[in-house]
């Protein structure tokens, strides 16, 4: 996972709450076995007009010129909501998208960013709005979104703080962490944990018993 | 496991505390799974990742995989399944084999939508913490369980170590009090539910459904309103397990059995939330106010009763819900002020990990039974396993649908979300007894309306929607 500290780059307004994982990714293209090359069906029902994805909907934000090379996605309420799937993340990941600022988002959407690398900052509402109406009105709107101090920052100065980020997540985008291997390095206390627990509640390990009494 | 605190707890708050394997108070907790569920769409790229490096799945036995989100529902031949479907499926398969992980594959008796699997086979418990790369995992919750959903790199990561790396999330209690009417199912009781509380209402709890009505509601209802939680928000959604879990998971195929199934009772029955237990957020309803429920909208939030009607967008105070509210009956194609009982369909959809098993089928049969689906509708019907369609055939219900003109199929996710050929055309109107109403869900430009069975099955009937209870 590639290393998140300090990202600047234009952001793309996409002014919808409960935008769901279907959108994101529509599910005729989950048939991939690897995590690459979902970037160019991202948003595929709203960006394109045809099934093939070779007749743009100039309408959508993602294809106006004034948007492109985007890599911050601005949302509203409750992004990412709907199916687990971490096609989701891998679509904007390899479309471009490192970081995506909204007011809330859909719990196992908010997970799968931080194993990819991509930052989800929460604002409050009535600072989208001023992030909203901030990109809107100007021609290239450039963020800087500073994980270590937990900040955007926009180019006219104004500077949004955000909160609610566990210490621990931040450490682990900031390293580029890889979640197993921190995991596998507590295996003594999985295992510790696991004959405390098959002591304890031994009918959770008995599916290949055969019937008793 | 862990010495006791005093203070009451609620059964999430056990469930949590007897599966803590590390809390250091600097990294996330770490807690351990005792059920791993896997399928072919959100598992290729985990085994993968194992793959590359070099790494075992720590608890193959702990493990079940099947086959359902693209199988194909007219046949149970792989090979008819269109490439990329079938190259998943058999991709799971290898993975499966390499690894050494049980398998129910299309065409074994024993597959079904992995939801409906595990519960009729025993492999859910109470008090188990279960996960599955499938948002509704929720369902398993009916038996008083910890079940949610996980990202492909969290199955990763349960493969590789049979733990997850959590927040606790709240406690959130809802309570529905008295009986409900006639007519009125644990389907509308959901989506009454997140009709109220929105589809932000559970985000960050783990809802626990109390009272009378979801008491007297079978295990089939209970994980039907378990299901949908997540369309709430919510982390995962949980009912105490009492007399009749046990009754139902007795002599399950991989249910503890014997003196070790009554050992298992006797701490499933510590389980339920202590009397003053604090839960963050409460909600209570009452049964009596639920009417049979349809959405308009393209979320489950977006829900009203048969008696409603569409509502105008002028009538919402809120800028953006009103925008909301206006794209989304500019998708659905409908016009303010529409009577729910105007709406016609055009295809019927009965089936899911929602309402799939076979009460949702027998109920939906009662309705059918003696009369034709109406000459504009397509209807379907989907068992959710192979257990449950051999039930149903052998009850006699397939050949009522049949007879009524539905077409029986064999068991997926099928038209849920439409993977495999099962799909909406562009501007089709489906009654659906599936959970999402989402834009292009079943199909590019499909219309979803959720509904429960009954409700599903008599508008396949009269190609609109119609007050069931008229019916019953």
């Amino acid at each position: 996972m590639e290393p998140f500290n300090t990202h600047e780059g234009i952001a793309v307004p996409l002014d919808r709450p409960d935008v769901d994982t279907d959108q994101i990714i529509p599910k005729q293209f989950l048939k991939k076995i690897t995590k690459t090359g979902f970037g160019k069906h991202l948003f595929h029902d709203w960006r394109y007009r045809d099934d093939e994805g070779k007749e743009e909907n100039p309408d959508f934000p993602l294809n106006q010129a004034r948007y492109k090379g985007a890599s911050i996605l601005l949302a509203r309420d409750n992004f990412g909501c709907g199916s687990s799937r971490e096609h989701a993340p891998w679509a904007l990941l390899d479309f471009g998208i490192r970081v995506v600022i909204a007011p809330s988002f859909a719990d196992i959407f908010f997970n799968n960013c931080f194993k990819n690398g991509i930052l989800p900052v929460i604002l409050r509402r009535e600072e989208m709005d001023r992030l909203f109406r901030y990109v809107e009105g100007r021609e290239d709107a450039r963020l800087t979104v500073d994980l270590e101090a937990q900040e955007v920052r926009a180019e006219d100065g104004s500077v949004y703080a955000f909160s609610g980020l566990d210490p621990f997540r931040k450490e682990c985008l900031m390293n580029g962490w890889d979640d197993i291997e921190l995991s596998l390095k507590h295996e003594a206390e999985i295992r510790a944990f696991e004959e405390r627990h098959a002591s304890a509640h031994p009918f959770y390990f008995v599916l290949n018993a055969t019937p008793q009494g | 496991m862990q010495p006791k605190d005093s203070h009451p707890r609620t059964m999430y708050d056990k469930i949590w505390d007897d599966h803590l394997v590390l809390d250091d108070g600097v990294q996330a907790p770490l807690i351990y799974v005792d059920r791993h569920l896997i399928h072919e769409v959100t598992s290729p790229q985990a085994f993968e990742g194992l793959r590359l490096a070099g790494r075992k799945v720590r608890r193959r036995d702990l493990t079940l995989a099947t086959m359902d989100h693209n199988v194909p529902t007219h046949t149970r031949d792989m090979r008819a399944a269109e490439p990329l479907s079938r190259l998943q499926m058999e991709t799971l398969a290898a993975n499966c084999e390499e690894y050494g992980i049980r398998i129910y594959a299309l065409g074994h008796p024993c597959q079904g939508v992995v939801h409906i699997i595990g519960p009729e086979l025993g492999f859910t418990l109470p008090g188990a913490v279960i996960v599955c790369g499938d948002s509704h995992t929720s369902t398993h919750g009916a038996f008083g369980a910890l079940a949610f959903g996980i990202g492909t790199s969290e199955v990763e990561h349960v493969l590789a170590t049979q733990t997850l790396r959590q927040y606790k999330a709240g406690n959130m209690e809802v309570r529905v009090e008295g009986r409900l009417k006639r007519g009125v199912f644990a389907k509308d009781v959901v989506l009454a539910i997140i009709g109220t509380i929105g589809t932000l209402g559970g985000q960050g709890f783990v809802i626990e459904y109390t009272g009378e009505a979801i008491r007297a509601l079978s295990l089939e209802g209970r994980m039907t309103v378990c299901n949908m939680s997540i369309e709430a928000g919510a982390k995962a959604g949980m009912v105490a397990p009492d007399e009749k879990t046990f009754a139902y998971l007795r002599e399950r195929e991989f249910a503890p059995k014997g003196a070790m199934f009554e050992r298992a009772i006797s701490y499933w029955e510590t389980l339920a939330s202590d009397p003053g237990a604090v839960f963050d957020k409460r909600v209570e309803m009452k049964a009596d106010d639920i009417l049979p429920q349809v959405t308009w909208g393209t979320h489950p939030g977006m829900v009203t009763d048969i008696e409603g009607r569409v509502p105008d967008p002028a009538a919402f105070e809120d800028p953006g819900e009103r925008e909301s509210v206006r794209r989304a009956l500019a998708y659905m194609g409908l016009d303010p002020g529409t009577k729910i009982t105007d709406i016609r369909i055009d295809k019927a959809f009965i089936g899911s990990c929602t309402n799939g098993r076979i009460e949702d089928l027998r109920v939906a049969a009662g309705v059918v039974k003696g009369r034709k689906v109406h000459g504009a509708v397509h209807a379907m019907v989907v068992p959710g396993s192979e257990q449950v369609r051999r039930e149903a055939e052998g009850e006699g219900l397939a050949g009522i649908f049949r007879e009524a003109g539905f077409d029986w199929r064999g068991p997926g996710c099928s038209m849920c979300l439409g993977m495999n050929e099962d799909v909406l055309k562009p501007g089709e109107r489906c009654a659906s007894t599936s959970n999402r109403n989402f834009e292009g869900r079943q199909g590019k430009g499909g219309r979803t309306h959720l509904v429960s069975p009954a409700m599903a099955a008599a508008a396949a009937l009269e190609g609109r929607f119609v007050d069931i209870r008229e019916y019953l």
